[in-house]
């Protein structure tokens, strides 16, 4: 059996002893009998390292690995760079705490503050968090910054992601909060709907929108903000943050809060996370935002200090009226995302963004050729559907095959492709000569 | 020390990318980016030399002892970074079809086994993230559950108040009333104030067992008792699980479900404030609540995924902090059933003979024996010499120990809560305790030095107030 205990049993003896019990059952008798489990555990007995590692590769090589992936949907394949893994590996960041002692823990500090600045940088607003659960949590917990005592309903726009609405209502439920999905149009939040939804509702807090959608089209935003600014509601934007760079930011559009999910600055995909979300408003709503927040400040020789601040609006302190539950958040997804910003710099975020765009519509013109018509005919980031008249399982089995994770089926006639600029243009021209001989049935799926 | 942005020069880079090859889209002109995008502008070398600075000035675990009350700070073992960091579980998109994850869902299939068993509980979710997260989860199983009975008078929660500041705040967050009902003098439920307490409105209670103050609930039953026979159910906040693992479950006490942090229980690292994982266990009646992916196996050993008919929905995208989990699983298939509650022995051994060897000296705020952590009373020493829990906290910083928590659970004043945990060997609680006592002497012969403590850290103690009236919460180019 494994163990980290490293007291031998003589020692354990010795200091049972020294703690005034006879022995550990003597110890634990403050624990009444009724409720002790009088058996051991029915679980597996315990490995040696080897055996551990061994079987978690078993289990791992249970997974298929695909050398190309055109899926996104939340998840983005993009390349990382050596010193990201090098430096989110340091025992130091890993293994310390929520930084409490603010004069032992001035490097985890002082790197959040750093990340709050670069999400400020990247939407254009004030002041950021130092983090939330991923994207769909920060935009759940987006809801409550905007209530008050006569404004209370949400609103969603129906093109965002469906995993992030599903995790709003789910909130919602928890809060009592009517959310109300606004419709989408030709690939777009429908605006004429949303307009009329709002001019009717006094009790509009809040509008959310993704850019670019869950469908990969550019809303226009700013005229989404002059909408939900002129019923008087707040515009909430989850935003994509390697698109920042080159995209109008959350603060140019006129929104009040910009969320999003920090996957694609450097973490891979792992199979859904752990990822990070990040949240940013500007400074009229900075008391309202949930989580942590790092401060500069001075010490008491007048130097430079980092530290938790702002705490007046947290549960330690308010307890049930905190702006928020949030204690642990996902603070080593923001060291990779600060260290993969800080390693790609202005230009290498720009690159990223731009081949990723630029891939992405050199693989829909080819697929278009190839008979996959595409749904939509909107302007577009990395991400686009088309129809898929063979069947969307059939194409997928058939790129599977060649070892290429396809789009996300939709529907059974639909994909939603992603690229990114690890896409080569062979990899995306093999993906569409394995699709045209689906389509003309000269590729059997296995 | 700087900024990183205020080191290097504009134009220095890395070589990470190769040229585009194929034809560069151009931006639609009205959606193009407009204001400066500042970044820093490094080298490799740079920024690797950067964050080595900014690691020697954080104390992690791996530093030196971390006795960090209600947070679990043991150590986290290497094995668990090298099956997290495997390929077959980094490079698999959450979104593939079941067959081609597989090995995905035994993990999740194993560990919730794993747990149920631990917990005394019938099913699990690995979605939430964290252990607050796992208490807003379990509060919307309660709500969900009552809400399905059509039994709309259940508006208020209980809470101790000694409980975490997590617990009335999630229970806000799912529009619960908070009845928070005064501890009794041993620390534990004060069984009439809670008989007081429950009636027709009670959705549930929050509690932990061992408690905020490290000592179990002898009442338990009882507690839980008195809660169903009012309908409400017993959410079980599994901070403290670390004590009684193997020993004592959850569901045997009568909770109807818990989170249990592996963040904390399950040797997971902490990463400086996560990502942690707080998964969410429930008896039998509340599964078709969960939110997320059940995973079923069939006669052939295939994994599936299952959504409960009445589910909540999802807390949080795709299947939590899946690496997370992956490295929790590594821990208990490596413990098995021998080594799971020889861990918890041995956390309640550490802090047993901690509290013991500091008994003669520093007040107990309970005088009996505690389960894996222990909270010290300084406010005699305060009042006597000046110096309170935080002086004494900051004198520890200078001997390379990371102080307990502070001023938690609120119920005790000047409170330090120790909590050892069971990787430490027996000289490093002898120091930690050698030092204490030594802060204690020090308290009273020259409190002075310990209002000014700590004198060898990177920085001395920071200006808070300062802080929180004049926010800097980020860096400002001047340009």
């Amino acid at each position: 059996m494994g163990s980290y205990v490293p007291n031998t049993k003589a020692e354990q003896e010795a200091m049972l002893k020294e703690a005034g019990y006879s022995g550990f059952e003597d110890m634990f008798s403050c624990i009444p009998e009724e409720n002790r489990l009088k058996r051991p555990l029915n679980i597996p007995s315990g490995l040696s390292e080897m055996e551990v590692l061994r079987k978690m590769e078993e289990i791992a090589d249970k997974n298929t690995v695909f050398k190309s992936i055109f899926r996104g949907a939340g998840a983005y394949n993009h390349y990382i760079p050596a010193i990201v893994k090098s430096v989110s590996t340091k025992e130091e960041f890993v293994t310390t705490y929520t930084p409490y002692q603010a004069e032992i823990s001035q490097g985890i500090l002082q790197s959040i503050f750093e990340f709050q600045t670069m999400i400020c940088e990247l939407t254009g607003m004030d002041v950021a968090n130092a983090s939330h659960y991923d994207g769909a949590t920060a935009a759940a917990e987006s809801i409550p910054m905007c209530q008050d005592r006569k404004r209370k309903t949400a609103y969603v726009s129906e093109a965002a992601h469906p995993g992030v609405i599903q995790v709003m209502k789910t909130y919602c439920f928890g809060s009592g909060t009517r959310l109300v999905e606004v419709p989408a149009r030709d690939g777009l939040t429908d605006m004429e709907e949303l307009e009329t939804l709002l001019k009717e509702d006094p009790a509009a807090a809040c509008v959310y929108i993704q850019q670019p959608n869950f469908y990969g089209n550019f809303e226009d935003a700013e005229k989404i903000a002059e909408i939900t600014h002129t019923a008087g509601a707040k515009l909430v934007m989850g935003v994509n943050p390697i698109s920042l760079a080159i995209i109008q930011s959350p603060a140019e559009a006129g929104a009040d809060i910009a969320v999003g999910d920090g996957q694609p600055l450097g973490m891979p995909i792992a199979y859904g996370g752990p990822y990070v979300g990040f949240m940013a408003t500007n400074s009229k709503m900075m008391r309202k935002l949930p989580g942590r927040i790092v401060g500069e400040t001075t010490d008491d020789k007048g130097e430079r200090a980092f530290v938790l601040t702002l705490q007046a609006r947290e549960q330690h302190i308010r307890r049930e009226k905190a702006s928020s539950n949030i204690c642990s958040n996902q603070d080593l997804c923001t060291l990779i995302a600060s260290v993969y910003m800080a390693a790609m710099g202005k230009d290498g975020m720009r690159a990223v963004a731009t081949q990723s765009m630029s891939k992405a519509h050199y693989l829909a013109e080819q697929l278009e050729g190839a008979g996959f018509r595409p749904l939509y005919r909107q302007d577009f980031f990395n991400e686009f559907i088309t129809d898929c008249p063979c069947g969307s399982q059939k194409l997928m089995k058939a790129l599977e095959n060649h070892g290429i994770l396809g789009g996300l089926p939709i529907t059974e006639n639909a994909i939603l492709w992603c690229a990114t600029e690890m896409n080569t243009k062979k990899d995306m021209d093999d993906v569409v000569t394995i699709a045209k001989a689906v389509m003309e049935g000269k590729e059997a799926h296995a | 020390m700087k900024l990183i942005f205020e080191i290097g020069s504009e134009g220095r880079k890395l070589s990470l990318l190769p040229e585009c090859d194929v034809p560069e889209t151009a931006v639609p002109e009205k959606l193009k980016r407009r204001s400066e995008l500042h970044l820093p502008h490094l080298s490799e070398n740079e920024i690797s030399r950067h964050y080595t600075k900014l690691a020697k000035r954080t104390h992690g675990v791996n530093d030196g002892f971390y006795p960090l009350g209600s947070c679990t700070m043991k150590y986290n073992p290497k094995v668990n970074e090298e099956t997290a960091a495997l390929k077959g579980f980094t490079r698999v998109h959450p979104l593939q079809r079941e067959d081609t994850v597989q090995g995905s869902l035994e993990v999740i299939k194993t560990i919730s086994d794993s747990l149920c068993e631990i917990a005394g509980m019938d099913a699990f979710t690995m979605q939430p993230a964290a252990g607050a997260h796992g208490e807003f989860t379990g509060l919307l199983l309660i709500k969900a559950y009552h809400t399905d009975h059509n039994d709309s008078r259940r508006t208020k929660i209980i809470v101790p108040d000694s409980a975490h500041g997590t617990n009335p705040a999630s229970a806000a967050m799912c529009g619960y009333e908070i009845v928070s009902i005064p501890s009794a003098e041993d620390g534990c439920v004060d069984l009439d104030a809670l008989r007081a307490a429950v009636g027709e409105d009670t959705a549930g209670l929050m509690l932990t067992n061992p408690n905020t103050v490290g000592l179990f609930d002898k009442n338990i039953t009882e507690i839980t008792r008195i809660v169903h026979e009012a309908g409400g159910l017993c959410y079980y906040d599994g901070a403290n699980l670390n004590a009684v693992m193997g020993l004592v479950r959850p569901g045997d006490m009568g909770f109807d479900c818990v989170h249990i942090n592996l963040h904390k229980t399950f040797s997971t690292p902490h990463g400086g404030g996560g990502p942690g994982s707080g998964p969410v266990g429930c008896k039998e009646f509340l599964k078709p609540f969960l939110p997320g992916y059940q995973i079923t196996v069939d006669d052939s050993g295939m994994y599936h995924y299952s959504v409960g008919d009445k589910t909540v929905g999802a807390v949080k995208q795709f299947h939590g902090n899946f690496s997370v989990v992956v490295r929790a699983l590594t821990y208990i298939l490596f413990l098995g059933k021998e080594g799971i509650p020889e861990a918890s022995s041995n956390a309640v051994l550490n802090a047993n003979y901690m509290r013991k060897k500091l008994d003669d000296l520093y007040t107990m705020a309970y005088d009996t024996t505690c389960m894996h952590e222990f909270v010290m009373d300084l406010s005699e020493l305060k009042h006597r010499t000046g110096c309170s829990a935080l002086d004494v906290a900051k004198g520890l910083l200078d001997y390379g120990i990371h102080p307990p928590t502070m001023y938690f659970p609120l119920i005790v004043h000047e409170a330090l809560m120790v909590e050892p945990t069971e990787t430490e060997p027996r000289e490093v609680l002898d120091e930690a305790i050698e030092v204490l006592r030594k802060l204690y002497e020090t308290a009273e012969s020259d409190p002075e030095s310990l209002h000014s403590a700590p004198h060898t850290t990177v920085i001395g103690r920071p200006d808070e107030v300062g802080a929180a009236r004049h926010p800097i919460v980020r860096y400002i180019w001047e340009d």
